[in-house]
């Protein structure tokens, strides 16, 4: 059965600089990079490259040790340039040179018979040597999937709440099919439900007549589209079990890989924030660097580049790379100044969902905001109550669970939820926060404490 | 604000590590921030932007909310005082009287209370915390004008230090900082905060004949032992002073004796819709004490064995300091309940019980002050099962 669900919590972070749905001419982006980091949940990242190796896109160039199965790959070809290491050779970055025509890997082809006759060991066995595999994650831990596992049922949420978040419709314009083979795809990996969760306020043109899905649909503010919302309100998870969620982009990868036996990791991102001289939309391949979009491109020099939003995401340098489970890269002011008096003047020109002494925003519902990196004070001690339950669409008291992660009790923990949460589903919490706390790195520091306990 | 600036920088090597005054790196900070937001940027990972309030601007809000009943009080200390004694004087000269009485007692509430705040600061190591720009405001606005500086001193270096610095500073308390202040003073001097000699500043001068100092809810206590209608007894009372000081109207706007913020409820009400359309204290508590503390005084009007407990509920909620420490100290949201369910409970038992201390109890006249307390010792009592209801409904659908 679909179901309505209005979700009333949560606020809107509307900012300046929303992508126009329009592909931009960028100048072409030369190099590519996979980095290890952005596959948290990683624990001992290999190599299988060299410097100076040529790959196509879809040759494996790295895997976990503590995970074999499942194959990272290249999603371009070209040369390997480099391979970055930080501190104790923790690896950073795999650099890939690419080639102004991409040559792909060839895989074997599937029509949507072999997909039905197939079984679910192949299925599984291809998704992970193919290096689609990555694009599942599991629930609890927000980790990638583990393919000796099987999930209770399979989220997909349709669209994208966050601030400045890329339209998916333009993103899967024209992609229904693959998304569909996809889809055909997920349903031999469970024998629950593959479940897709739609915006009830903007209907979706690519995705609303997929089959063999449930549909649900979600109204209200941000984070009505995130995925472990969605899967709170259709199927919590408990303690002893698994589900796995996919993006969109990922279920169209899998189709195409199935369709054209090819590793495809052409993708859109959204340019966005205050900064960008022309908030556009630029065609690229996953792990992009984003010089070709940030040189040139901003209003000021003084800005940050951050992979993802400005809730969830990562700052990365002006030549850095687009995060491998990322759709938008966000520009905005770098705040690093004093303020005189800051504290108490009044102002319509920062966001507030407060409405504390002077604080004006609310009377300005629509008004979209150019806001910088600034902290906007220092951390205290927990004070205001009731915040952080008023933007959490869950039941479940965010304070009491950030506070038995900081005194790391165990029992706690799970009793208040930990299995239902990401980073991602309290990052508002952290920015509405009186109090400042880094609530998403308290959050994983939960996550990883349970999870290798 | 360039100049300023340079200067804080220059002087900042000072106080950082290394530096000579490197302990009172503290007291530093809190004045530069206090004078400018700091430079400081959000993360790398995690939210990138922050919203706009911190706890400075959360707490200013509370002390903004709190100068109409502070103004109203130091108005009404003059004010008072020349009906007392039976002297004519202008709005100018009560205001005046008002200002050299209570403001020496704000001021040492702030400089103790500041004293131990960066004591703690520099010999703990942590920032100093914004939650004392409230408590010391309170402090003078919950004792009478009459109060000796060196008790106000004293009462807030108990408070802080007990209440609030043993468990940690602000954010750990359990107490509300400013009610144990007043209830340290209750305790340690009783002389000095009850009774009826304490609510009017006399000076050196006489007061006329048929004076009375007590207080509405003494007066109204007294109906009940003497057997007398209490809302006449209230209305009759210092006729020699003011006609009608006790009646509800005159109750309500604030004319009356008692401690420096609380007479006035329409000052307090004031506060309240501040506080309220701030979105800085919760509606939740505040309406459920109110609900609270009518209910129960208007089943004990249905009970009433004597003409106290007979009085028409709605007086109760204007004598005393009842809508003072519901819409200012029981909102206080460190030591109220923290769940959202949990609030409701709290806010009605602190008027439940308010109500019973007052008419049931000889000897505290008013009962908030200790209703506050005691709800905020079983405020986490009340959160534990709220949570735990929440744990059971996560337990019950699962299967491991």
């Amino acid at each position: 059965m679909s179901k309505q669900i209005k979700l009333k919590k949560g606020f809107d972070i509307r900012l300046v600089g929303k992508a126009e749905k329009k592909i931009g001419n960028f100048p072409p982006v030369k190099t590519f990079a996979i980095k290890p980091t952005d596959f948290i949940g990683m624990q001992r990242p290999k190599v299988l490259v060299k410097e100076g190796d040529s790959v196509k896109a879809g040759t494996p160039i790295l895997f976990d040790k503590k995970m074999e199965k499942v194959q990272y790959v290249a999603p371009v070809s070209g040369e390997i340039v480099e391979i970055k290491r930080g501190e104790k050779r923790k690896l950073l970055e795999i650099k890939i040179l690419a080639d102004t025509e991409i040559d792909f890997e060839s895989f074997e082809k599937f029509t949507e018979a072999d997909i039905q006759a197939a079984s679910r060991e192949k299925i599984v066995d291809h998704l992970a040597v193919t290096g689609v595999w990555p694009q599942l994650i599991q629930r609890p831990y927000g980790i990638v999937a583990n393919p000796e596992e099987e999930p209770k049922a399979i989220f997909i949420s349709g669209f994208d709440t966050h601030p400045l978040a890329p339209d998916y419709d333009f993103l899967l314009k024209g992609q229904s099919n693959y998304f569909q083979l996809g889809i055909n795809v997920l349903q031999k990996l469970t024998k629950g439900k593959v479940n897709l969760g739609l915006s009830a306020d903007h209907k979706s043109e690519e995705l609303s007549n997929i089959k063999g899905t449930e549909i649900n649909h979600f109204s209200g503010p941000h984070p009505s589209g995130n995925v472990g919302v969605h899967i709170h309100h259709i199927s919590p998870i408990n303690k002893g079990e698994v589900v796995w969620t996919i993006n969109p982009y990922g279920v169209v990868q899998i189709g195409k890989l199935f369709a054209n036996g090819i590793y495809d990791a052409s993708k859109l991102i959204a340019i966005t924030g205050s900064e960008t001289k022309s908030p556009l939309y630029a065609q690229t391949y996953t792990g992009s660097c984003v010089d070709s979009f940030v040189a040139g491109n901003t209003k000021t020099e003084k800005v940050r580049v951050i992979s993802g939003n400005v809730l969830t995401g990562e700052k990365i340098n002006r030549d850095g790379y687009v995060g491998f489970y990322q759709h938008q890269i966000t520009i905005i002011p770098e705040g690093d100044y004093y303020e005189f008096l800051g504290w108490m003047k009044p102002t319509a020109e920062k966001l507030s969902y407060h409405k504390a002494l002077g604080l004006l925003s609310f009377l300005f519902p629509k008004k979209e905001y150019a806001l910088d990196s600034n902290a906007r004070g220092e951390e205290r001690a927990f004070v205001q109550t009731g915040v952080f339950e008023s933007v959490t669409p869950m039941d479940i008291y965010p304070v009491y669970l950030l506070k038995a992660i900081m005194a790391e009790d165990f029992d706690e923990m799970e009793e208040l939820g930990i299995y239902e949460v990401v980073e991602e589903d309290l990052a508002l919490c952290e920015f509405v926060d009186v109090s400042k706390h880094p609530v998403q790195e308290i959050v994983r520091k939960g996550i990883e404490l349970i999870q290798y306990s | 604000m360039e100049f300023l600036r340079n200067l804080l920088d220059k002087q900042k090597p000072l106080f950082q590590k290394g530096g000579k005054l490197e302990n009172l790196y503290y007291l530093y900070e809190a004045g530069e921030t206090f004078l400018f937001s700091p430079k400081h940027t959000t993360g790398p990972r995690g939210a990138q932007v922050k919203d706009a309030i911190d706890l400075k601007r959360m707490m200013i809000t509370v002390v903004i909310a709190m100068i109409p009943c502070l103004l109203f009080g130091i108005y009404n200390t003059g004010h008072m005082h020349f009906l007392a004694v039976g002297e004519e004087a202008s709005f100018g000269d009560k205001f005046i009287l008002g200002l050299t009485l209570v403001l020496p007692i704000v001021i040492v509430s702030y400089a103790a209370g500041g004293l131990v705040e960066a004591t703690f600061a520099v010999i703990r190591k942590h920032p100093i915390n914004e939650g004392f720009l409230v408590t010391g405001m309170l402090i003078p606005l919950v004792v009478p004008a009459t109060t000796p500086l060196w008790q106000v001193a004293l009462a807030t270096v108990f408070a802080v230090v007990i209440a609030k610095e043993v468990f940690g500073g602000t954010g750990m308390n359990i107490l509300n900082v400013a009610m144990t202040a007043r209830a340290f003073l209750y305790f340690a001097y009783p002389a000095q905060i009850s009774g009826d000699q304490v609510w009017t500043y006399l000076g050196d001068k006489a007061p006329i004949d048929g004076f009375s100092g007590a207080t509405a809810l003494a007066v109204a206590y007294q109906s009940g032992q003497e057997g007398v209608n209490a809302v006449s007894n209230l209305g009759s009372h210092n006729s020699a002073v003011m006609e009608g000081m006790f009646s509800f109207s005159n109750m309500f706007l604030g004319f009356i004796p008692g401690s420096i913020g609380e007479t006035s409820t329409l000052m307090v009400l004031l506060g309240a819709a501040i506080l309220l359309f701030t979105g800085v204290a919760s509606w939740k508590i505040m309406i459920s004490a109110f609900g609270g503390a009518y209910i129960m005084a208007a089943v004990m009007q249905l009970l009433a064995v004597n003409e106290f407990m007979a009085m028409p509920a709605h007086y109760h909620l204007v004598m005393g300091g009842i809508a003072f420490g519901i819409v200012f100290m029981a909102t206080d949201p460190v030591s109220a309940a923290q769940t959202e369910s949990g609030k409701w409970v709290y806010g009605l038992l602190i008027g439940v019980l308010t109500i019973i201390i007052r008419v049931t109890n000889p000897a505290y006249p008013e009962g908030i002050m200790l209703a506050v307390l005691f709800m905020n010792v079983f405020a986490p009592l009340i959160d534990h099962y709220v949570v735990k209801a929440n744990k059971k409904r996560r337990l019950q659908r699962a299967t491991v």
